[in-house]
C-alpha cells in the first residue's frame, strides 16, 4: 500500500499535506481563510481530482458528473434523516449509491466514445436532474430540497439519547462538523489528503498507465491484449465515487440537498477547473477548483459600491463608464469573468496553471544556468 | 519442435468488399515453427487476409482456426490472448507514452491478461517487466531512447518499436506486415537479423513483404496471392520457378 513510491511522490504528498492543513494561517493574508471557503475548496478539489483520473487520464470527457455529487448529498442527508447524524454512515452511503450509479451510467455510456460518450453523460445527467424536480420528489423533496427536520425518524441516535429541542448538527462522534467552524474544514481537509494519496497511487500504478495507453491509441490496446471496457469502467466508476465522496460531504457541512447540484452548469464547472488548472496533472485540478472557487467568492461579493470605492480616485468622467463597464464583469456577472479567464487559459496556455508554472520554472532555470543549458529529455523519476 | 503441426488455418474463407472479391476460396496453412511469407502484387488481398486472422474483418465464409480453435468472430484482444500477435503496416503505437512504458504496456497483458485492476503497486516496482522491456529495446536497438516520447522516433523507428512490442509478448503466431517498408537498407538487414534470431527459438511468423530480398531471407514457405487468390504454394525455390507468379508479377494476362 505505501511502497513503491519515489521520493519525489512522497514530498509532493508531504507539501500537498501540509498546504492544505495550514490553508487557515497560509490563506489569510488574501481573504480567504474562513472555513465556509476553504471547505468548498478542498469539496470541489476531491470532484475535480477524481474527474481528472477518467478525464486526465482516459481522455473520456464526462459532461455529466454532477450526477454523481447530487446523488452523494442526497444518499448522505437521508442517512441523516433515518439513521444518525454521525458522519462516517453517511459518506458510506454515499459512497455505495454513486458506485452503484456509477456502475450504471457508465456500463452505458463507455459503448460509445468522445463525443458521443459526453452528450449520453449529459443526457443521464439532466435525466437525473429533471427526475428530482418531477417524479422522484418523494425522494429528493423537488424544488424545497432535502432538509432535516424534528420529525425524522434517526433510529440510531434515538436508540441513544432522546433528541434535543432543535435541529441537530452532524457530527463525527462528537466533533460538529456542520456547524460552520473549523471541525468542517478539517474534515474536508482530511478526506481530500487521503483522496489525493489514492490518485497520486491510481496514476503510478500499472492500472494508471493501462489508462494513459487507452488514451494514447485504444485500438493498440485491443490488438495487444487488453479488453479496454472494463478499464474504462472502472475509472468511470472511481471518478463518480469521487464525486459521491464530494457530494457526501456537502451534506456533511451543511445537511441538506438540492437538485441544483445536478444541472448541466455545476458538471460544467469540474470540467472547467480540471482544464484550468491542468489535465492529466496531479495537484493542477485543485489548484483549479481553489481558484475558481475563491475568485466566484471575491468577484461574485464585489458591487457597484466597491468599485466606486476602488476607482474614487478618478475624475468622474472616466469613473462612470470605467466603472459600469467593470460591473459586468463582477457581482452576478462573475461567470463572464470566469469565461474570458477559461478562454484565455486554453488558448494560451492549454496545459492550463501546471503547464504555466512549468514555464515559468524552466525559465528560470535557464537563467540561473546563464542561458546555455539545452533542453534535455529529463528521464522519468524510476525508483 | 515439431514441424508438423498445423498452427494456423485459413479455410475456405472468402470476402467481398460491395462487388469486389478481396479474398476467394483462400486455403492457407502454416506450420508451426515456419516463416511463412505471404507475397502478391498491390491489392491483391494480403492485408485483408492478415485482418481476417487477426479478427479485425469477418470473412462472408469459411473460418479461421488457430491451434485447434476456431478464432473467426473473435474479439482482437482474445486473439492475441491466445498467442496471436499483429505488427501492423502503418505503426500502431501509443504516442504519448515513453519507448519504454510502450514496450511494458504488452508484457503486462502477457502477465495479467486482458484485464486487472492493478491499482496497488506501482509501475517503477516492476522490476521483472522493466528489466524485459529494456532488454527488448536493446534487442531492437533503441535501448538509448528508452525515456522518449514515441511520438517523435521516425517512420522507421516506430516500426521496430512496434515490433518489440510484439515480441515481448512471445507470441506463438507473429503476424508482420510489411515489417521493413521505410527502413534504411542498414535497419532493414538488423531487422533480418532479429527475425532470424527469433526463428531460432522456434517462433511461427507469417510475413507479408515487397521487398524480395527480405522474403528470400527469412522464408522457409511462399503462398503468393494474386486477385484474392492464391495461385502458387511452395518453398521459395519452387515458387520463384513458377510460371505463374512471374505472370502475376511481370503483369502479364491475368487468370
Amino acid at each position: 500500500m505505501f511502497k513503491g513510491l519515489s521520493r519525489n511522490d512522497w514530498l509532493l504528498l508531504a507539501g500537498f499535506s501540509a498546504f492544505v492543513l495550514l490553508m487557515p494561517i497560509i490563506l489569510q493574508p488574501i481573504g480567504a481563510a474562513y472555513p465556509a471557503l476553504m471547505q468548498k475548496i478542498c469539496i470541489f478539489g476531491i470532484f475535480a481530482i477524481g474527474f481528472n483520473i477518467l478525464f486526465g487520464l482516459t481522455g473520456y470527457l464526462s459532461f455529466g458528473h454532477a450526477a454523481f455529487l447530487g446523488v452523494g448529498s442526497y444518499a448522505a442527508v437521508w442517512s441523516f434523516k433515518l439513521f444518525t447524524m454521525n458522519i462516517i454512515p453517511a459518506l458510506l452511503m454515499a459512497l455505495v449509491f454513486t458506485t452503484i450509479f456509477a456502475v450504471a451510467i457508465g456500463y452505458i455510456s463507455l459503448r460509445r466514445s468522445g463525443i458521443y460518450f459526453s452528450i449520453l453523460t449529459l443526457a443521464f445527467a439532466q435525466m437525473c436532474y429533471n427526475l428530482a424536480y418531477s417524479v422522484l420528489t418523494p425522494l429528493t423533496n423537488g424544488e424545497t430540497g432535502l432538509q432535516l427536520t424534528l420529525k425524522d425518524p434517526r433510529w440510531i441516535d434515538a436508540m441513544f439519547h432522546e433528541p434535543g429541542a432543535g435541529l441537530p448538527r452532524a457530527t463525527l462522534f462528537g466533533i460538529d462538523t456542520s456547524g460552520g467552524g473549523l471541525g468542517g474544514f478539517y474534515l474536508c481537509a482530511i478526506a481530500l489528503i487521503v483522496c489525493f494519496f489514492f490518485s497520486v497511487r491510481i496514476f503510478r500504478s500499472p492500472f494508471g498507465m493501462m489508462l494513459r495507453a487507452i488514451k494514447s491509441n485504444q485500438t493498440r490496446m485491443r490488438y495487444t491484449g487488453f479488453n479496454t471496457r472494463p478499464y474504462l469502467l472502472a475509472a468511470f466508476v472511481i471518478s463518480g465515487a469521487y464525486a459521491g465522496l464530494a457530494g457526501g460531504l456537502m451534506a456533511a457541512t451543511d445537511p441538506l440537498a438540492g437538485a441544483e447540484r445536478m444541472q448541466w452548469t455545476a458538471s460544467g464547472e469540474v470540467v472547467l477547473m480540471t482544464i484550468l488548472g491542468g489535465v492529466g496533472t496531479l495537484v493542477g485540478p485543485v489548484i483549479g477548483a481553489g481558484v475558481i472557487k475563491y475568485f466566484e467568492n471575491i468577484f461574485s461579493s464585489f458591487g457597484d459600491n466597491t468599485l466606486h470605492g476602488v476607482f474614487g480616485f478618478l475624475p468622474d468622467i472616466i469613473e462612470q463608464p470605467l466603472v459600469s463597464f467593470l460591473s459586468l464583469f463582477v457581482g452576478e456577472g462573475w461567470n463572464l469573468t470566469l469565461g474570458v479567464v477559461f478562454m484565455l487559459i486554453v488558448i494560451f496556455l492549454p496545459g492550463g496553471i501546471m503547464e504555466g508554472l512549468r514555464r515559468i520554472w524552466s525559465r528560470l532555470n535557464r537563467r540561473h544556468d546563464g542561458g546555455e543549458k539545452i533542453a534535455v529529455a529529463q528521464p522519468q523519476p524510476a525508483e | 519442435m515439431s514441424m508438423s503441426n498445423v498452427v494456423l488455418h485459413v479455410a475456405d474463407v472468402h470476402k467481398s468488399f460491395g462487388g469486389l472479391k478481396a479474398l476467394s476460396d483462400v486455403d492457407l496453412q502454416v506450420m508451426e515453427g515456419t516463416t511463412h511469407a505471404i507475397i502478391g502484387p498491390n491489392g491483391a488481398g494480403k492485408s485483408t487476409l492478415l485482418n481476417v486472422c487477426i479478427g479485425r474483418i469477418p470473412p462472408d465464409t469459411g473460418a479461421v482456426v488457430f491451434d485447434g480453435e476456431v478464432i473467426t468472430g473473435k474479439q482482437p484482444h482474445e486473439i492475441n490472448q491466445m498467442g496471436v500477435v499483429r505488427v501492423f503496416q502503418t505503426p500502431e503505437i501509443f504516442p504519448d507514452l515513453t519507448l519504454l512504458q510502450n514496450v511494458m504496456v504488452p508484457a503486462f497483458a502477457k502477465r495479467d491478461g486482458a484485464f486487472r485492476l492493478n491499482a496497488i503497486q506501482t509501475v517503477s516496482n516492476q522490476h521483472d517487466i522493466r528489466d524485459e522491456a529494456e532488454h527488448w529495446l536493446e534487442d531492437v536497438g533503441l535501448k538509448d531512447q528508452k525515456d522518449m516520447t514515441a511520438a517523435s522516433l521516425s517512420r522507421g523507428d516506430k516500426r521496430r518499436l512496434e515490433l518489440a512490442m510484439g515480441l515481448i509478448q512471445r507470441p506463438r503466431l507473429l503476424l508482420l506486415d510489411e515489417p521493413t517498408a521505410g527502413m534504411s537498407r542498414h535497419d532493414t538487414n538488423s531487422t533480418i537479423d532479429l527475425l532470424r534470431k527469433i526463428k531460432a527459438r522456434g517462433m511461427t511468423k507469417i510475413i507479408i513483404e515487397h521487398d524480395m530480398h527480405v522474403v528470400f531471407s527469412l522464408a522457409d514457405r511462399i503462398s503468393v496471392l494474386a486477385q484474392g487468390q492464391i495461385i502458387a504454394d511452395g518453398t521459395p525455390d519452387e515458387v520463384k520457378g513458377n510460371p505463374k507468379v512471374q505472370e502475376a508479377y511481370l503483369g502479364g494476362p491475368r487468370q
